[in-house]
């Protein structure tokens, strides 16, 4: 190379804190965790005695674990589908060149400015399910007095809705994101190719569905991995909102390893656990770079 | 241009300088001895007046020291936990924390060699002499003892409605066929009969050791948690069946309330029992709620299911003499006496001067003095952290599934677990 100027050196040394920090807080502590992980370390006691996979296998055998993990799959397929459902029909309502379309995109996008913790408590509220000796509140409540009374649940605090209800909770928060993102896409494609597609004779409904979707694919996708590695994370939002549920029917894996690690001393089993969400959040992610590395050569 | 660059670099060069000069150690406090920093929970109503009273009674004796209140907001301590094992483990302990005298302390902390003992202040103070044998033996681990004990709070209470009571003609149940005839009838008038709150996650636990302690009586509940009592043992299955009968009898919303939130229905007279430690008397008196009245709950008269709080000395802790101090000042007649009425609890020693204390402590100091007293699982007193999880985890699939067999299986594997059973 060209030996070292100024510019290189001061590069350099900007970079290093931040490269070392990084290397150290984060790739070290996630190598630290692997280890506990495959040690014997159970109680106050550090024992780093490794021991195989024998964490994973009695983690696997754990019953709150394998509710945990049918949880994480049912919240996330759940919270993932509403949210793109709602955020691209908002979108499309929003692309209909209304009027004040500024205030409608600010309140579809307030629920973002919340933390999971605030939007738990209220969700925690509204979703409470009452009883009949003190009465309805919440949703319930609005469905009493507006005489749907058939429609009242015990939303999570009946085991067969459980992590639904948190589901519903995290929507609500979310969706007005993903219109964001939508609508960013959808005043991105040129207005021509719509007015060709309509010289052509397409409908309105022909135009999104064969020219505007598709193009907002690669939307599609950063909004699944955004709320999707959220959704495999989740924690504030369960533990404000309704902790781990009757029969653990709203825990999650996270909150689980908080539990195990904190409560109960199994700081190896915290660290499995920790993999494990590692692991599940990276089987997600890594494709999607590898995906954007591709298409940016291409490029 | 040139200059321009040599600037960068110094520009560089001093940002690379403060962030050493962050990550730096940082000095020691300046004068070790003018500090005091305690650790515990206590946030909420009754609990932080008697930690304020405390402080005065130290600040009385001490003007010079300046005390240090780190409390970590969070009921039995759950979030508080979290970072005092961090503290803990990354070797900067409190001063002195709270923490549930018994096996919490023991099995978490003693065990690991991060506790100093304190015999010869017992020895010195006389304290020896002044706690009951039922706490000297939960405190002490090889022949020391390990905290000071600052209070005692009773698990095993039953709390109802007074005016549910009189209004249906109906007596507080002593056995559990009494109270399965008192549910039936409160349940007949549209009442709940037995309110639980299980958001926490830990109340039915709480619920379940009492019906445990109700059923196998005090000797043969004891040795469950020492290994003499198998959990294979059918009084057990009697207990299980027990609370999955109680299970019958709760309110449809417990999973959506913290046990203050249930407690609510006593206060509105649409519930008639509750089964909670004793800290729900210090809650009925914050809420203005006078219409309570408690029992020992069913089948568990003259038994004192215990817990206590307590305070210890850890290795390493910067300003020891203050905290040796400050664990004068807990064992303390005027300690405990200055605490103890406004946290709502009774206190550990055996000489307190009951006339500041309100008429249900009072009732509690007596069953103290005469009661047989088991330890808690789920406050820490009877079984490591570990296995205590594992039980109050088992308890809450049980409230779901009420699989009496499984359950059972389950309990008795927590304790292979926890190598106390074989």
């Amino acid at each position: 190379m060209r030996g070292l100027t100024w510019d290189r050196v001061t590069s350099i040394l900007l970079i290093a804190p931040s490269a070392i920090a990084i290397l150290i807080f984060v790739y070290g502590f996630i190598g630290w965790t692997g280890w506990v992980s495959l040690a014997r370390w159970d109680g106050m006691l550090q024992d780093l005695t490794l021991v195989g996979l024998r964490n994973y296998q009695k983690l696997f055998d754990t019953e709150r674990f394998q509710i945990d993990l049918h949880n994480t799959v049912t919240f996330t397929l759940l919270f993932l589908a509403s949210s793109l459902v709602i955020g691209l029909l908002l979108a499309v309502l929003l692309d209909q060149r209304i009027r004040s379309e500024g205030l409608f995109r600010s309140i579809y996008l307030f629920p973002m400015a919340l933390s999971f913790i605030v939007t738990g408590v209220v969700w925690r509220w509204l979703l409470n399910p009452g009883s009949r000796e003190l009465g309805s509140v919440g949703v319930n409540l609005l469905f009493d007095k507006a005489g749907l009374g058939l429609l009242k649940s015990g939303w999570y605090t009946d085991p067969s809705i459980g992590i639904k209800a948190v589901a519903i909770a995290a929507t609500w928060q979310m969706s007005g994101y993903v219109m964001a993102m939508y609508l960013a896409g959808m005043r991105g494609i040129p207005e021509d190719l719509r007015e060709a597609a309509r010289v052509d004779g397409a409908s309105e409904l022909e135009i999104y569905r064969h020219i505007i979707l598709p193009l907002l694919q690669p939307i599609t996708l950063s909004a699944v991995i955004i709320l999707g590695h959220i959704s495999l994370k989740i924690f504030d939002l369960v533990s404000a909102m309704t902790g781990p549920g009757l029969g653990f029917c709203t825990d999650v894996p996270a909150y689980f390893m908080f539990d195990t690690t904190f409560r109960g001393n199994h700081f190896s089993q915290g660290a499995a656990i920790a993999i494990i969400l590692l692991l599940s959040v990276a089987a997600l992610i890594i494709p999607y770079l590898v995906y954007t590395a591709r298409t940016e050569v291409q490029r | 241009m040139k200059g321009f660059r040599f600037y960068g670099f110094v520009v560089a060069l001093v940002v690379l300088g403060m962030i050493a000069a962050a990550c730096g150690p940082t000095p020691p406090p300046a004068a070790p001895k003018g500090k005091l920093e305690i650790f515990s929970w206590w946030t909420a109503g009754g609990e932080a007046e008697g930690l304020n009273a405390l402080y005065d009674v130290y600040k009385k004796k001490y003007p010079g020291v300046e005390i240090i209140n780190a409390t970590v907001a969070g009921g039995a301590g759950a979030q508080a936990k979290a970072v005092l094992t961090t503290r803990m483990l990354g070797g900067d302990p409190p001063d002195s924390f709270q923490v549930h005298a018994g096996h919490e302390l023991i099995d978490t902390w003693v065990v690991a060699g991060k506790m100093e003992p304190l015999t010869s202040l017992y020895k010195s103070e006389g304290w020896d002499k002044a706690f009951p044998k039922g706490v000297l033996d939960i405190v002490s681990y090889k022949g020391d003892y390990w905290s000071v004990p600052v209070n005692i709070h009773r698990s095993n209470v039953l709390w109802f409605s007074k005016k549910v009571f009189a209004d249906n003609k109906l007596e507080p149940p002593k056995t559990f066929d009494d109270f399965f005839k008192v549910a039936d009838a409160l349940k007949a008038k549209g009442i709940v009969p037995l309110v639980m709150g299980t958001k926490d996650g830990w109340e039915a636990g709480h619920v379940f050791e009492d019906a445990l302690a109700g059923t196998l009586g005090a000797e043969a509940y004891n040795g469950l948690w020492t290994g003499k009592t198998a959990w294979t043992d059918p009084k057990v299955t009697e207990a299980l069946n027990n609370f999955k009968k109680m299970l019958a009898y709760i309110n449809t919303d417990h999973s959506a309330l913290t046990w203050d939130g249930a407690g609510q229905y006593l206060i509105d007279g649409k519930g008639g029992m509750m089964i909670m430690g004793d800290w729900t008397n210090g809650w009925f008196m914050s809420k203005n709620f006078t219409g309570y009245g408690w029992a020992p709950t069913p089948g568990a008269s003259g038994i004192f299911v215990a817990l206590s709080d307590s305070f210890g000395l850890p290795k390493g802790a910067k300003n020891r003499d203050n905290v040796i101090a400050w664990l004068k000042v807990l064992g303390s007649k005027e300690g405990q006496d200055a605490f103890n009425p406004k946290k709502g609890s009774i206190p550990a020693r055996i000489d307190p001067d009951k006339n500041l204390y309100n008429d249900y402590l009072k009732s509690a100091m007596a069953d103290w003095a005469k009661d047989a007293i088991v330890p808690s699982p789920i406050h820490g007193a009877a079984a490591s952290e570990g296995w205590a999880t594992a039980y109050k985890d088992t308890i809450a699939v049980f409230v779901a599934k009420q699989d009496v067999a499984a359950t059972q299986k389950a309990l008795q594997q927590a304790c292979v677990d926890a190598k106390v059973c074989k």
